[in-house]
């Protein structure tokens, strides 16, 4: 396979105007990727597709990752003047990254047997509502990927045929797989509540009405009554 | 090498005519999610004009429990017995897929007597999971019982091996990150050599019994017919891809493990119909002898796991790794992102049964409503993997 490098330059080439981005992958696995602009990218990957050299016919696996705004926080040794004396001082700058959603596709060749290449494509915030280009024009195997990330990240993907929630049923609102996503307190009666389950009893059910008295004759701190 | 026994002129299906249709209208059907052919929870919207598929809609979901997100809120190890909830008849492959991918993020290596017992483990799942979707793809013709409990017969042989290995006959979680969690003893490879051997004999009365059975070949030759340009496409794998004629094997391909010291050979298809994808098991199951045939006297003595894993506070060093490996339904992948904590800050499965289902519709268009469900079969899901 081509490098990274070579891969970038021809897509550059090709596609006029498409900006495409290195993304290192600090860790032993060495799988890099490509960050390329949605603007450009049915061009990019029709050119990956189609290029004799790359032919990335396979897109094996498609997904969806959730970046929350994150500050970076960068030390960096910086020299004052401290009572008259120049001393070097560490100097601690805050970065605030806006955060993001991403789609990540991992392309093979089964032609030339080889691969993986990564791409993947950011989404400019975490709105409701984002969109990116879709890809299953080019790779039929999007298809249900993408609506799965559609269902479960809220990417709208432009060019899908059929961007309806696949796992999660119509009605629901919501995208659970994000990262901020909080469950339902959807509490069911149990009849023998304790500890936190007692206490969210406790919440969902208000104590019955006192109506004969009969609710006194037993005690139990683990009882709800009014009295308690 | 072909797979498609020589067609018999008489047997060719009629070209499906319309004169079964009712006053022109379709008729919508909801097939499913409790239909004992769609083998769980998977639900299909047909649309009819007589008895021809004219439009058919998968409706996936019913079991589905956001896998991917209660795995990013446990630790990697916690995951593992999680993965043999995916494709609950093959957790062995779940276990190695889930195993390669974290050995890949946090560049573990593996010893080779581990190697060695995930190379067979691997296979007599495939065994075992190639004889029961047989089964199930012969029930789903109509062949009720018979073909059935002669797969599972031998399906409950290499289960009851799992179980003395791992003490669990389906829900195994037997590997361990850098290799797995007990030995095998002389005991036990002896009795798994003892079922290989045994296993082809099981394969020649099979094969005689049902793959050149009249009804069978009515029923799969010229059904469900998938182009190679297609199949690549849409990202089908496994013995459905090869079943087209693509020689795509990641065994072969991706070279992992120790599969390349083993020889064994691909099959591969030449019509993409359903026959072949029968077929594509069936010489599948022929192949995994010969490798576990090689694999078991060769197995070495040495460590079954890679002393320097931390079992506790293990933190994979931040970035990410995408890990596949050929399971028994298609390419089974983990794509897991670090960012240097004890919980993956993203854990997604790539199922293969999931993806192959994209092109449900596409096989089954034209077809009389009986022939969905043996295209269904001839696909193998299982709902544990593609709802998740």
């Amino acid at each position: 396979m081509e490098t990274l490098e070579q891969i970038k330059n021809r897509a550059e080439l090709a596609a006029r105007g498409a900006k495409i981005d290195i993304v290192v992958n600090p860790g032993p696995s060495q799988q890099s990727s490509l960050l390329i602009d949605p603007g450009h990218a049915i061009a990019v990957a029709t050119l990956l597709r189609d290029h004799p050299a790359l032919s990335f016919d396979f897109c094996s696996n498609v997904t969806g990752v959730d970046w929350l705004d994150r500050v970076v926080k960068k030390t960096a040794k910086v020299k004052q003047v401290v009572d008259g004396v120049e001393k070097e001082v560490d100097q601690t700058t805050e970065e605030k990254i806006p955060g993001y959603l991403e789609a990540v596709y991992h392309l093979y060749s089964i032609k030339l047997k080889h691969g993986p290449l990564i791409i993947r494509m950011r989404t400019a915030n975490r709105a409701e509502g984002v969109r990116l280009p879709s890809l299953t024009p080019v790779w039929r195997s999007a298809e249900l990927q993408e609506r799965e990330i559609f269902d479960l990240y809220g990417i709208q993907f432009d060019g899908h045929p059929d961007l309806r929630r696949i796992l999660m049923w119509d009605e629901f609102k919501d995208h659970p797989m994000r990262k901020d996503y909080v469950q339902p307190d959807d509490f069911e009666w149990e009849p023998t509540p304790h500890d936190e389950v007692l206490d969210r009893a406790k919440q969902h059910y208000p104590p019955r009405p006192q109506v004969d008295g009969a609710e006194q004759i037993t005690s139990h701190s683990d009882v709800a009554t009014p009295n308690k | 090498m072909s797979a498609t026994v020589e067609t018999i002129e008489a047997m060719e299906r009629p070209p499906v005519t319309m004169s079964s249709r009712l006053d022109g209208e379709l008729l919508e059907v909801s097939m499913g999610p409790q239909h004992p052919s769609t083998h769980g929870v998977f639900r299909m919207n047909v649309a009819l004009e007589g008895e021809i598929v004219r439009k058919l809609k998968p409706v996936f979901g019913y079991l589905h429990r956001n896998h991917e997100q209660i795995g990013e809120n446990t630790t990697y190890l916690g995951s593992m017995p999680y993965t043999d909830r995916l494709d609950y008849f093959c957790s062995m492959t779940n276990n190695w897929a889930y195993a390669l991918s974290v050995e890949k993020l946090a560049g573990i290596e593996v010893p080779e007597r581990a190697e060695y017992l995930r190379v067979i483990l691997a296979e007599l799942t495939r065994l075992q999971n190639h004889a029961s979707l047989l089964g199930f793809l012969l029930s789903d013709m109509g062949a009720w019982g018979t073909p059935l409990m002669y797969a599972f017969r031998e399906r409950e042989k290499i289960l009851d091996l799992f179980e003395s290995l791992s003490g669990s006959r389906m829900m195994c979680d037997y590997m361990r990150f850098g290799g797995c969690r007990v030995d095998a003893s002389d005991e036990w490879l002896a009795a798994a050599k003892q079922i290989v051997d045994r296993f082809p004999k099981f394969l020649d009365e099979f094969e005689a019994l049902i793959l050149q059975n009249e009804i069978v070949i009515a029923r799969t030759q010229n059904v469900g017919k998938l182009s190679p340009e297609l199949a690549i496409s849409a990202g089908i794998t496994g013995p459905m891809l090869r079943a087209c004629g693509v020689n795509y094997d990641i065994r072969k391909v991706d070279r992992y493990g120790i599969y390349p010291r083993f020889k064994f050979r691909v099959p591969l298809g030449d019509h993409g119909d359903t026959y072949d994808r029968l077929m594509m098991r069936a010489l599948e199951m022929r192949e995994s002898v010969e490798i576990l045939k090689q694999a078991l006297p060769q197995i070495p003595a040495g460590p079954i796991v890679n002393p320097k894993v931390k079992v506790r506070a293990f933190r994979p060093p931040a970035g990410e790794a995408y890990g596949r490996i050929e399971a028994p339904k298609g390419e089974l992948g983990f794509y897991l992102i670090s960012d240097g904590g004890p919980n993956p800050y993203r854990y997604r499965v790539r199922p293969p049964s999931f993806i192959n289902l994209t092109i449900l519709e596409d096989l089954c268009l034209g077809h009389v409503v009986a022939d969905v469900m043996v295209i269904l079969g001839s696909i193998d899901i299982v709902m544990g993997e593609v709802d998740r």
